[in-house]
């Protein structure tokens, strides 16, 4: 197929699913919720329109090329890594270690991936930053829950910025026989990671009887897992033309993804526990960032490795 | 003469709309009208205080015709230092400026604050006299918001509370960092006739804290 021949498609495709899932969306809403309040209807109509926001906002990015997909990226980084440091338990010696955070180290992050230096962007903030930090509030002389709080401040970063700047890294791959369609990598994380996520909660709500971690996340079940992982797992095989896998591998790369999503979304949720808060944007009136993008988050790093050391030349 | 004159007008109306714009999008807070709405009625506004940033916020929060006639009140001796601090705190902010110590002011601030007041505009005032920088939710309430009551007892006393602008802008600290700050106002009170003072300061700090709590997220 060429490359302008799948854009077309897969624009198409995901054109037709958006109009089809926001008629099915207000057709609920109207005929089962009779315009009340419906827990379930509620949320997928917001994901519904959370989707609409990252088609257009990742459609835009793709028109303007490399640079517009880092700086979108850069964008969600940014205000995902406000909300997750607005719950951090800092104190006032974190200061300058926070102002480093969203000025030097999240800019010079994606500086790195747009020049494409793999071994400077993979250790930068795992290493540098994890030890340059720490410095900065330790001279201010206040330890009170030190640990805490830089380690928070850490997994801010690794989450926020490291994993999230590894989805535009994606267009730094070189795969023999793919030139330039390498944005297609990124349009089929997105699409297993959310279409898993909503059959995730389908499942969960219809079938779910055995929560996995109830004091963590008590939507997760084991049936919603089941359901959710399949769903994703045949949807990756669907979509294979678009990526350089075959259709077993396109379906091993669809498991592999929702495996790390769904556990690394556990993970993260317990650290949204811990902070006493529902959702990361809860600051934000409503939805924020972090909490829609959350498991692409944990997943892109992985995803990324695994498409580097079986694909790339 | 005539462009000197647009120049006296239109430059502190374009700072304001500026500083408006920009205390909003650093702070990424969105007022939240708990206990009372945002209408034009002659109102005490009175915050905790923890970043400098806390006067610009609720000034900001504002709608725009209240903006108009509320005056935020600064102690002159961090506003008056400078001729920038100086034109913003009077051109643009058209704040009240009061002499905080007492040895050099020969007017009482509270009787500045008052005659504010009975000229009609509504203030911004922050009790605990300066900035919180302990780890206690707030500092003893300093006494003149009794005594301002006492001046002007029809004037609705209305808590806002802001949380996490501390945090934005430490104090001493030049560069903020854009953490999502929160700010909401609560339920209005009034000095009652023949209430002593402990009384109304108790009650003052009931409301900021009171407020804190309906603000919370919760699970």
């Amino acid at each position: 197929m060429s490359h302008l021949q799948t854009t077309w498609l897969m624009a198409g495709g995901i054109l037709a699913l958006l109009v089809l899932a926001s008629v099915l969306g207000a057709w609920l809403k109207l005929k089962v919720a009779d315009g009340n309040p419906h827990s379930l209807i509620d949320s997928l109509n917001i994901r519904i329109r959370a989707w609409w926001a990252m088609t257009i906002a990742i459609g835009l990015a793709l028109l303007v090329g490399r640079v517009g997909v880092l700086i979108l990226f850069a964008f969600v980084s940014f205000t995902a890594l406000r909300e997750f440091l607005t719950v951090a338990p800092t104190r006032r010696g974190d200061h300058q270690a926070l102002v480093m955070a969203f000025f030097i180290v999240l800019p010079f992050q994606y500086f790195l991936v747009g020049v494409e230096w793999y071994g400077m962007y993979s250790v930068f903030i795992p290493v540098y930053a994890f030890l340059f930090l720490p410095i900065l509030s330790a001279v201010k002389s206040d330890a009170r829950n030190f640990l805490e709080r830089t380690g928070t401040i850490q997994w801010a970063l690794m989450i926020t910025v490291f994993c999230i700047s590894h989805i535009p890294a994606l267009l730094n791959l070189r795969i023999p026989g793919y030139d330039g369609r390498n944005v297609f990598l990124i349009v089929f994380l997105v699409l297993i990671i959310q279409s898993g996520d909503i059959f995730h909660h389908v499942c969960s709500r219809y079938f779910g009887r055995h929560q996995i971690a109830p004091q963590v996340s008590p939507n997760k079940t084991a049936e919603g897992f089941v359901g959710g992982t399949a769903s994703a797992v045949v949807l990756g095989m669907l979509l294979s033309w678009m990526t350089p896998f075959s259709v077993t591998e396109a379906a091993l790369v669809s498991l592999a993804c929702t495996l790390m999503g769904f556990f690394g979304g556990l993970a993260l949720s317990a650290m949204k526990r811990d902070r006493g808060v529902r959702d990361w944007g809860i600051m934000a009136e409503g939805y924020g960032m972090l909490d829609r993008v959350a498991t692409v988050c944990v997943v892109a790093p992985v995803y990324f490795h695994i498409v580097r050391h079986w694909w790339s030349a | 003469m005539e462009s000197t004159e647009i120049c006296r007008r239109l430059v502190p109306e374009a700072i304001s709309w500026a500083l408006t714009r920009f205390t909003r999008l650093v702070t990424g807070a969105q007022a939240r009208w708990i206990g009372c709405a945002p209408v034009p009625v002659q109102r005490v506004y009175f915050g905790n205080h923890n970043s400098h940033a806390d006067f610009a916020l609720i000034w900001a929060s504002l709608p725009a015709e209240l903006r108009r006639v509320t005056r935020p009140v600064a102690g002159a001796d961090y506003w008056n230092a400078s001729a920038i601090k100086r034109y913003i705190i009077h051109e643009v902010l058209h704040g009240v400026v009061i002499e905080r110590s007492r040895e050099d002011s020969a007017v009482e601030p509270v009787d500045v604050m008052a005659e504010a007041l009975k000229a009609g505009g509504s203030l911004i005032v922050f009790p605990e006299g300066t900035r919180n920088t302990t780890d206690e939710l707030l500092l003893p309430l300093k006494s003149g918001i009794y005594f301002l009551a006492q001046q002007c007892p029809q004037v609705e006393f209305v808590p806002v509370w802001m949380d996490n602008l501390g945090r934005l802008l430490p104090k001493g600290e030049i560069v903020p960092v854009p953490l999502l700050c929160s700010i909401s106002f609560g339920t209005p009170l009034q000095l009652q006739p023949a209430e002593d003072k402990d009384s109304f300061i108790g009650r003052i700090r009931a409301a900021l804290l009171a407020t804190k709590e309906s603000a919370q997220p919760g699970e």
